[in-house]
């Protein structure tokens, strides 16, 4: 496959996630302003941004609307729900070829959803439908890429793309949230508390599954766990590397180059921590840098990634 | 053909789509004149030859099934037909963008919704006259980059072709693969008002516009299926098939598996939309200049498993923008060294270089010459009659008579530097009179032609517009050509131009059987 070609699947994919994963964060931080809580709406909003990366150009001035039409429909803020649906197009449409009809035009749909005139009367007049409308157009892409393309290398990029984005978002969220999520007083939970709880685990779509493994009684190491280390729960860390790693190797059995050690290795060591590492040996430790690390080797992957199949120098390809 | 069948309702989705005959006893009850005045209110016939009704106003047979098809729907579902068209062009992404606005005002290609047909023996005396002519100039281009037999027997004139814009002087004494120069051709044809079909120009450069032609199907079988079914029309959609098969026929000897690519200028170019869909109904890869490097004359593109090697290049690039050592070197498009490596024969490129030279509009002015010199036979398509400017007596013709006739550049294309004389104003005909005497050999002259118009759907009622034809020729093994085309429109009332850069759109294209 074509470097540049592997290269836009993968950052098309890449966008998708973040665009997702942005509109889900928005959506848990509306619904949780609506219910009195100790938290103030300032620190609720401040987090969003943090657990965003904090997108450059983005700051929290105390005013809702803005913040939240920034966050959606901002040309001007690379990290918008728009920017990154324009991306993920743009992306597409240098590999046009590549993908099948389906997936274009479900992209495309999308795409002429947010860029519509009427869109941000649409997100006025609804919110949460509108935004579950762009999760919707975001999920039906996925099923289409999973039904519609051959699944070969390129469709293995996209996976790529997908988890190590997923990784790095869910892997800052738990940094930005561990130390509140930890500290919580000793006391009977009160609803609000709950709530909160229950908000951690929708903005990564996980209330259900985790009442499925651990019961409605939310518990924050439990939460931990399950966010970081469960096998089976898509959003989970270890999942999420796990795919990453699945990927690696089929991109690998395609080419049939071995890629080199050290990228292996990187991913085999992220995914070891998160396969043999107990919470109770995280909690013992320190959680905040644990997940520090996960998130840099995270980027590390991704720089081995480039470096060694988009990158490559001519001389080095020539003289295998 | 049945243009007697009994007239069905029609369902894009399929849901009336059966064989059953509709009760359509409230239709046949409602009189069917009223109907078509309604369609036919604003429909001019004049001179021109028109593609559906004869000059006494009655309907050619072939366009009947269509008019009572037309005249049976609602207008409501008429205009529903035309919106879910509309979606689907929408959602398939084929638009082009407007440039010099922001982001997002791209839009739809712009079509018409009613086929244009073309009987069987129209296109067989079509059929046959295309093939005759790009094996002649497919001759023409081998002799004047080998022997130049034709230029030493003066049939054209030396400083015709060493003056032409597009001669590519690399490519003399280059032996080129199975000796096939112009592999993809769209030669574009008018009907003149006698009702033949003539050579407006050929495009044996990159011509372009073929996607319209395969998707403009696609939504025409799912807007009128049964109409389509009624009708026996020759299917086209094999096109990229043939196209593969044309490009691998041409690969280097000893690569039987030949790697074949499509060069694209990139995401940017106005036939993008083009470039990626052939490459995806071929199955071949999409490269940009930056994806192939050159090692010792073979070309090889970057992939995610290392340098994989290039054997055929569909090329979509322009000559002077392939390879910025032997072309252009401000060219960020091409790619270094390809030249050297095609003419090592380690690689083909295709079209060649330098078959611009072919289709100068100079150029066509001798194409009957050149037909007949190396084929020994008379023209199957004519000509439109051409003014040649380097000739004196031509030329003062020509520059007193301005205002009745359409001056050409001869290099341009894309309906760009262009004269229409009937519609200037003094002052361009003034600014043209003075560019010709000063480079005579940049113009030619044609007659203004009054070609044939064709019916457009505007609202509920139809209206003529004028249109062309350009079939899309394939010449590897054997010249190949799918029935039908590209038919353009002038969308605008009484505009003659139907290039797409200049406010022009398409239609389908319906050979019947």
């Amino acid at each position: 496959m074509l470097s540049r070609v592997a290269d836009s699947l993968y950052w098309m994919s890449r966008y998708l996630e973040r665009a997702e994963n942005t509109v889900r964060q928005l959506d848990v931080t509306m619904s949780l302003l609506l219910d009195p809580s100790e938290t103030s709406a300032d620190t609720r909003w401040q987090r969003l941004l943090t657990s965003l990366g904090n997108p450059s150009g983005v700051e929290w001035t105390g005013d809702a609307d803005v913040m939240t039409r920034s966050l959606i429909f901002d040309p001007a803020n690379p990290a918008s729900v728009t920017t990154c649906v324009y991306a993920a197009r743009e992306n597409a449409r240098q590999v046009r070829e590549e993908i099948s009809t389906e997936q274009w035009q479900r992209l495309n749909r999308l795409y002429h959803q947010m860029h519509s005139p009427h869109a941000q009367a649409q997100f006025r007049a609804n919110m949460n439908d509108f935004l579950a409308s762009v999760v919707d157009g975001i999920h039906l892409f996925k099923g289409v890429s999973d039904t519609t393309m051959i699944h070969g290398e390129g469709w293995q990029f996209i996976r790529l793309g997908r988890y190590l984005e997923r990784a790095y978002a869910t892997a800052t969220l738990l940094e930005v949230y561990q130390e509140s999520l930890l500290n919580l007083p000793e006391r009977e939970h009160s609803g609000y508390q709950y709530l909160e709880l229950v908000g951690l685990l929708r903005c990564c779509t996980s209330f259900e599954a985790y009442c499925q493994v651990y019961t409605a009684d939310l518990s924050p190491d439990r939460i931990l766990e399950f966010l970081l280390l469960n096998r089976d729960f898509p959003h989970a860390l270890r999942y999420s590397i796990d795919g990453v790693r699945q990927a690696l190797d089929a991109i690998q059995r395609t080419g049939g180059r071995r890629p080199p050690d050290e990228l292996l290795a990187t991913a085999g060591r992220l995914h070891a921590m998160l396969r043999y590492t107990t919470i109770d040996e995280i909690l013992a430790g320190n959680p905040g840098a644990f997940l520090h690390s996960i998130r840099e080797q995270c980027k590390q992957i991704h720089e081995l990634i480039y470096r060694y199949y988009v990158q490559y120098s001519i001389q080095s390809a020539l003289a295998v | 053909m049945s243009a007697k069948e009994p007239v069905h309702i029609e369902s894009p989705d399929g849901v009336n789509d059966t064989d059953e005959p509709i009760d359509n006893s409230a239709i046949a009850a409602t009189p069917r004149p009223i109907a078509l005045e309604r369609l036919f209110r604003d429909y001019l016939l004049d001179g021109a030859f028109d593609e559906m009704r004869t000059p006494d106003g009655g309907i050619r047979p072939h366009y009947q099934a269509l008019v009572e098809t037309l005249a049976s729907l609602p207008h409501e579902e008429l205009l529903r037909r035309k919106q879910s068209a509309d979606l689907s062009f929408l959602t398939q992404g084929i638009t082009f963008t407007v440039y010099g606005r922001d982001e997002g005002t791209e839009r739809i290609f712009p079509y018409d919704l009613l086929p244009r047909l073309i009987a069987a023996d129209e296109w067989d005396r079509i059929e046959r006259g295309l093939i005759q002519r790009i094996s002649a100039l497919n001759h023409f281009l081998r002799d004047v980059y080998g022997e130049g037999k034709i230029l030493n027997d003066r049939v054209v004139p030396r400083d015709m072709v060493y003056s032409c814009k597009h001669y590519r002087r690399q490519m003399c004494g280059l032996e080129v693969p199975r000796n096939v120069y112009i592999a993809v051709v769209g030669t574009d044809l008018l009907r003149l008002r006698t009702g033949e079909f003539v050579v407006l120009e050929d495009n044996l450069r990159v011509p372009s516009g073929v996607s319209y032609m395969l998707t403009n199907r696609r939504v025409m079988k799912r807007t009128f299926p049964q109409l389509f079914h009624s009708y026996g029309v020759r299917p086209i959609e094999h096109y990229p098939q043939l196209l593969l098969n044309t490009l691998r026929s041409l690969a280097p000897e000893g690569r039987p598996e030949p790697n074949i690519v499509l060069l694209t200028p990139g995401v940017y170019n106005s036939a993008y939309f083009e470039h990626t869909y052939l490459a995806r109904q071929m199955g071949i890869d999409l490269v940009e200049g930056r994806d192939l490097v050159t090692h010792d004359n073979i070309v090889y593109m970057r992939t995610t498993d290392g340098l994989k090697r290039v054997d055929v290049i569909y090329r979509r690039v322009d000559d002077d923008f392939s390879d910025p050592l032997t072309f252009r070197a401000d060219s960020g498009l091409g790619c270094v060294g390809l030249f050297n490596a095609y003419r090592a024969g380690n690689v083909t490129v295709t079209n060649a270089f330098g078959t611009g030279l072919a289709d100068d509009k100079a150029m066509y002015a001798y194409v009957p010459d050149i037909i007949k010199y190396y084929l020994d036979e008379d023209p199957i398509l004519n000509n439109v009659k051409t003014y040649l400017l380097t000739e004196d007596k031509s030329r003062q013709h020509v520059l007193a008579n301005l205002d009745k006739l359409v001056v050409k550049a001869v290099g341009e294309s894309g309906g760009y530097g262009m004269l229409i004389g009937p519609q200037s104003t003094a002052k361009q005909r003034e600014e043209f009179a003075a560019a010709i005497q000063a480079n005579p050999r940049n113009y030619i002259a044609q007659p203004t032609l009054d070609f044939s118009r064709a019916p457009c759907l505007f609202g509920s009622q139809m209206e003529p517009r004028h249109v062309d034809l350009r079939p899309y020729i394939l010449f590897g093994d054997k010249v190949n050509i799918v029935p039908g085309g590209l038919t353009r429109v002038a969308l605008e009332k009484g505009s003659l131009v139907v290039n797409s850069s200049q406010g022009g759109g398409s239609k389908d294209t319906w050979v019947l059987e």
